[in-house]
C-alpha cells in the first residue's frame, strides 16, 4: 500500500484538475440546457440534416429536444474525449514515469518486488479513474438538479459506465505499453485516444466501417445505443475488455523482468 | 561466509559490454573500495547486484542470497546509494525519508534524525531544491537509517564538499565498527586508500587488481615523461618504458637521486615527473 499511497498523492493535483475541468464543462452544458430547449425543434431539425457530420456524432438517433439526447451527445463528447486523454497520460505514465523521472533506482532498490510495483501501480491508475468519473458523475448529478429537469438516471449511469469501461481499456493498453518505454509515452498515449476515438467517427459515418467498431473503445459508448438499448452492447465491450487484458498482461510480463535505465 | 560473491558474473548491453566473467569476493565485515575509470563496469556490477539489471550468465550472492532468485531478501538487509540520485517531485526531504522506511516497513526515524543532524539537511525542503550534494545526503540517510548489515555506495562522494565527506566517512566507519560491510565504488585514489582495507580494479569490465590496500600503498611510483634522446634504459625500477619518437615515458619505482643523475646525463629538452594515474599504479604494482 505504501507505493500506492504515494502514486495517490503524487496524482493529486493533476486528478483534481482533470476532474474539475471535465465536470464543470459538462455541467456548464447541461446548465445552458433549459436555454436551449425551446429552440431545440430547429436546433434539431438543422442537426439531423447535416449529413455525414450528424451521423459522425450520433445525432441522426438522438432527439436533442431531450435532456438525456443533449446529454449523451454534448457530456458524452466533453467525457469521452477529458476521460480518454486522462487514462491514457495516467496509463502511459504509471510505469514509465520511474525511469524517466530517474527515480525507478531509489525504488527498485527496496525491498519490494516488480510484481508488488506493477500491481500497485495498476490498482491506482484504476483508483485514479474512479475518482475522476465519480467527480464527474457528482458535478453532472448537481447541474442536473440544478436546472430542475427530468432526465433517465438509469440511462445516465449507463453512459458513465460505459465511458468508465472506456478509460479502463485505454488505460490497461497504455500501462502494457509503459512498461516497454523508459522515455517520455505521453505522446504515444494521448494518440492511442485520439485515433480510437477518429475510428469511431469514421465507423459512424460509413456503414461499410462498422466493423471498426470492435476495435475502438469508443464503440461501446455510443449514446443513441445506449438509450435505445438500455444497455451496452456487450460484442463491443468483450474486445474491449480482451485489448486491456492483454495490456495488462504485457505490462506484468515485461516488467518483472526489465533492465533498469540508469 | 562473503557478503559479496561473485561467479563469472557476466552483463552485455545488446553487443556492448558490461562487465565479463567478474570474479570478486567481498569479506564479511571489509571495507571495499571499487576503483576504475568510468564506464569500466563499476555501476554495472553493483546494479546487477541488486537486482536492477538481470546477469546475462554467471551468478553472484549477496549475504549469502542468490541475486536472481532471493532478491527481495537481499535488499531488505542492503542499502544502497546510487551515483546518481532522484526523487519524486514535490516531495519534501522528511517525506522522501519515511517513504523509504515505510518501504522497508520499519520506523527508522530515531535514526535517521540523527544522521539528518549529523549531515546538516534542512529536511523541510522540497526536493526539487536540492544541489547534487543535498540529494546526495537524503540519499545517503535512506540508504543507512535501516542499519543494514551491507551498504553498497557508487561514487558517494562525488558532489560532497570535504567537509561533509569526512563526516559521511566518519559514519561510514561508525557502521563497519558496528558490523556493516561497506562496499563503494569509485575513481578517486585517495579515498580508497585512506579509508579501505581490500580494493579491487575494475577495467574494461573485468577485475585486473584485487588486494589489500596496505600492499598497494607500497607503490610509491612517479611517472616520468621526457623529450630528448633519454640512454637510461637500464636504469632499476623503470617499468612501462615508452618511446614515441623524441619523447620517452615510464614508470619509475626506486631512488630519486638515481633517477635525477641518469636524466642530467641525457640531452633533453624537457622532463616531467607526475603522479602515475590510478591506472598505471595498479598496472605498475602489478608487474613489479
Amino acid at each position: 500500500m505504501v507505493i500506492f499511497r504515494q502514486e495517490i498523492r503524487q496524482q493529486r493535483l493533476s486528478l483534481i484538475i482533470w476532474s474539475l475541468s471535465i465536470g464543470l464543462l459538462v455541467a456548464v452544458c447541461v446548465l445552458m440546457y433549459p436555454d436551449m430547449k425551446s429552440e431545440m425543434d430547429g436546433v434539431n431539425d438543422i442537426f439531423s440534416s447535416m449529413g455525414n457530420f450528424t451521423a459522425a456524432f450520433g445525432m441522426d438517433q438522438l432527439n436533442f429536444g431531450t435532456l438525456i439526447g443533449f446529454y449523451a451527445v454534448e457530456g458524452g463528447n466533453i467525457l469521452g474525449i477529458g476521460g480518454a486523454f486522462f487514462a491514457a497520460i495516467t496509463g502511459i505514465s504509471a510505469l514509465m514515469k520511474e525511469e524517466r523521472d530517474r527515480t525507478a533506482e531509489f525504488l527498485m532498490t527496496h525491498p519490494v518486488s516488480r510484481r508488488r510495483v506493477i500491481t500497485e501501480k495498476l490498482v491506482s491508475t484504476f483508483t485514479l479513474i474512479i475518482l475522476l468519473n465519480a467527480i464527474v458523475l457528482a458535478c453532472s448529478w448537481i447541474s442536473v438538479v440544478m436546472i430542475n429537469e427530468e432526465i433517465e438516471w438509469k440511462e445516465v449511469l449507463l453512459i458513465h459506465l460505459a465511458f468508465l469501461i472506456l478509460q479502463f481499456e485505454i488505460a490497461g493498453i497504455c500501462f502494457g505499453i509503459s512498461a516497454f518505454i523508459s522515455r517520455s509515452g505521453i505522446g504515444i498515449g494521448i494518440g492511442i485516444a485520439a485515433v480510437m476515438y477518429f475510428i469511431n467517427l469514421v465507423a459512424n459515418i460509413s456503414e461499410d466501417a462498422k466493423v471498426l467498431k470492435y476495435i475502438t473503445a469508443f464503440g461501446y459508448t455510443e449514446g443513441a445505443d445506449i438509450i435505445h438499448d438500455h444497455g451496452l452492447k456487450m460484442e463491443y465491450v468483450i474486445p474491449g475488455m480482451v485489448f486491456m487484458l492483454i495490456g495488462i498482461v504485457a505490462g506484468y510480463v515485461k516488467y518483472s523482468r526489465k533492465d533498469i535505465r540508469a | 561466509m562473503n557478503a559479496i560473491e561473485t561467479d563469472k558474473l557476466t552483463k552485455t548491453y545488446g553487443s556492448s559490454r558490461g562487465i565479463t566473467e567478474l570474479e570478486l569476493s567481498v569479506a564479511k565485515g571489509d571495507f571495499f573500495g571499487f576503483i576504475g575509470p568510468n564506464g569500466a563496469g563499476k555501476s554495472t556490477t553493483i546494479r546487477t547486484l541488486l537486482g536492477l539489471i538481470s546477469p546475462t550468465s554467471g551468478s553472484a550472492k549477496v549475504l549469502g542470497c542468490d541475486i536472481v532468485s532471493q532478491k527481495n531478501e537481499i535488499l531488505g538487509r542492503v542499502g544502497y546509494l546510487p551515483s546518481e540520485i532522484n526523487f519524486a517531485s514535490g516531495m519534501k526531504v522528511k517525506d522522501v525519508i519515511k517513504y523509504s522506511a515505510d518501504l522497508r516497513h520499519k520506523n527508522c526515524r530515531e535514526k535517521s534524525g540523527v544522521l539528518c543532524e549529523r549531515l546538516g539537511i534542512d529536511t523541510g525542503k522540497k526536493v526539487d531544491d536540492l544541489s547534487l550534494g543535498n540529494r546526495k545526503k537524503v540519499g545517503i540517510v535512506c540508504a543507512i537509517q535501516h542499519e543494514p548489515e551491507l551498504l553498497i555506495l557508487d561514487e558517494p562522494t562525488s558532489g560532497l564538499d570535504p567537509l561533509m565527506q569526512r563526516e559521511f566517512f566518519d559514519i561510514l566507519t561508525e557502521q563497519n565498527k558496528k558490523g556493516a560491510t561497506i562496499f563503494f565504488s569509485s575513481h578517486i585514489l585517495s579515498e580508497v586508500q585512506s579509508h579501505c582495507n581490500t580494493a579491487a580494479f575494475i577495467r574494461d569490465g573485468r577485475i585486473i587488481v584485487y588486494d589489500s590496500v596496505c600492499k598497494l600503498e607500497e607503490t610509491g611510483a612517479k611517472k616520468v615523461e621526457v623529450v630528448g634522446t633519454f640512454e637510461g634504459g637500464d636504469l632499476k625500477g623503470i617499468s612501462d618504458l615508452k618511446n614515441d619518437g623524441n619523447s620517452t615515458s615510464f614508470l619509475f619505482k626506486g631512488d630519486i637521486r638515481e633517477l635525477l643523475k641518469t636524466l642530467a646525463d641525457c640531452k633533453l629538452q624537457n622532463v616531467n615527473i607526475t603522479e602515475p594515474t590510478l591506472e598505471e599504479i595498479f598496472m605498475n604494482y602489478y608487474e613489479a
